[in-house]
């Protein structure tokens, strides 16, 4: 297997308050991975997928990707490559279609084109979704609506890592395996991975290829 | 009845002490609706009385002195008060608010009274304290209000728009584009008790200096012409020091990495 490694990160470390989370702890993600990571609740998940997306101060460790460092990158281009689905996600005022096309605005993203309609669409429709969720209200939408929108839009990025933090918590059953479906085509249409949240022991288990263990 | 040049009527002390019987309608109130609130009135009319006349005596002998440097140090303590008393009505602190306050306040403070002393008003000379001390003063205390305004409104809108900063960082913005809607908001929060008081100014109040000076014989249109000086003064004093605090804060709430370091709040001890 020669699969082109994308992300790593060597010996990271995280306190939280005089507690030490974790040390010591090394990562790697090739093409194609979909790392589940399994731990106790409080034991620090959410904050190391925080820690990879670089939205924390690193208290150490080495960051790379593509053999390239975070500094090299640049801080935003590096989030935009390996890109944070937070736990609880956020929309701004206006519809679905303005919170989609939001961030093509940053200057990140400025000349990389614009959102495809047609692509979005594409996967609503995947989603069990008609186009007119485009045109909802996005601070009138429900807890699962919502995961949906923020899925589809860090998706439409493609990222090289996508960092999923419980994204399905508010989703039905069907909705659920629908996402899992999407994320599995779309991993598969590049060299691109994820790493995965998920308090539903199940879906790590159908959806990762391997996991990691936080200690307490 | 002619305006007299000789100044208002003096109020004796009688009269002065038979002021402060105006107080115990508050006092009244209080005790009758539970409000809780005599002891603090007490108290504050007590401080306003005694810091009133020491600032009495002390404007008395400030107005005698004729060196520059003296004249300026009073100035700067009154400056590094209001600095001070700006962060201390906000609900959150950061390691250097206190300097960052202070570098607002008396960086948009000089510049602009020292603009109105040298340019607009221009006294004899243009330290001399008649003019300069009760200019800086109206300056400071509305640059103190927006200040704190301010401040307080960025740090709520960085703690509130927590998710939606971080949402925006991590789909790749910079720290200004992920901030610059709750950096905007403060500064317009900030701005507006300035713009209200300019909208309804003459109509609905009659600004204490103006009152001051007819009372003391001025003819009320030049008196009017101070006022106008003075609210300008106080709006440009008020955007700088706001714009120059909320920036500061800016700067020292997020990282040249593009993170948000709401690590960095505190909520002050004994605070609200």
């Amino acid at each position: 297997m020669d699969r082109p490694q994308l992300l790593s990160a060597a010996g990271l470390e995280r306190r939280l308050g005089d507690r030490l989370l974790w040390s010591q702890l090394d990562l790697a993600l090739a093409g194609g991975d979909r790392l589940g990571l399994v731990a106790p609740s409080g034991a620090g998940k959410t904050l190391l997928l925080r820690t990879l997306a670089l939205l924390d101060p690193p208290e150490a460790g080495t960051f790379h990707l593509l053999g390239r460092s975070p500094a090299a990158w640049g801080l935003p281009r590096w989030r935009a490559m390996v890109l944070y689905l937070a736990q609880r996600p956020v929309a701004g005022g206006g519809t679905v279609a303005a919170n989609l096309r939001a961030p093509w605005r940053f200057r990140e993203r400025r000349g990389q084109g614009s959102w495809s309609h047609g692509r979005i669409t594409g996967w609503l429709a995947a989603l069990g979704r008609d186009p007119s969720f485009l045109d909802y209200d996005a601070e009138r939408l429900s807890g699962g609506e919502l995961q949906l929108l923020a899925l589809l839009r860090g998706l439409q990025f493609d990222p090289t890592v996508l960092l999923l933090d419980e994204p399905t918590a508010s989703l039905d059953g069907a909705t659920t395996a629908a996402v899992e479906a999407l994320l599995s085509d779309w991993l598969a249409a590049g060299a691109r991975a994820c790493v995965l949240i998920s308090h539903d022991g199940e879906q790590i288990e159908r959806f990762a290829t391997r996991t990691l263990e936080l200690q307490r | 009845m002619t305006p007299s040049s000789a100044g208002a009527l003096t109020i004796s002390d009688g009269r002065l002490a038979l002021s402060g019987l105006l107080i115990l309608v508050n006092v009244g109130l209080s005790a009758a609706l539970r409000l809780g609130l005599s002891r603090s009135l007490l108290v504050a009319s007590i401080r306003m009385v005694v810091q009133l006349l020491l600032v009495g005596f002390v404007l008395e002998w400030l107005f005698h002195q004729d060196q520059a440097p003296l004249i300026l140090l009073v100035g700067a303590a009154m400056a590094m008060i209001a600095g001070v008393s700006a962060v201390q009505r906000t609900r959150h602190r950061f390691a250097g608010i206190y300097l960052n306050s202070l570098l607002s306040v008396m960086a948009s403070s000089a510049l602009v009274t020292g603009l109105a002393v040298t340019g607009l008003i221009r006294p004899q000379p243009w330290y001399n304290p008649q003019y300069l001390i009760p200019l800086l003063g109206m300056v400071l205390g509305n640059t103190l209000n927006g200040i704190s305004l301010g401040l307080d409104r960025f740090m709520d809108g960085l703690r509130s728009g927590r998710d939606q900063v971080e949402t925006d960082l991590a789909l790749g913005a910079t720290r200004w584009e992920a901030c610059q809607a709750v950096v905007r908001e403060a500064i317009r929060v900030a701005m507006i008790p300035t713009i209200n008081s300019m909208m309804v100014m003459g109509l609905v109040s009659l600004p204490g200096m103006m009152t001051g000076q007819i009372l003391q014989g001025a003819a009320p249109a030049a008196a009017v012409r101070y006022q106008i000086v003075i609210l300008f003064m106080i709006a440009s004093a008020t955007a700088l020091g706001v714009f120059g605090v909320v920036g500061l804060a800016y700067a020292r709430l997020t990282s040249a990495d593009h993170q948000l370091r709401l690590d960095r709040l505190v909520r002050p001890r004994g605070g609200r």
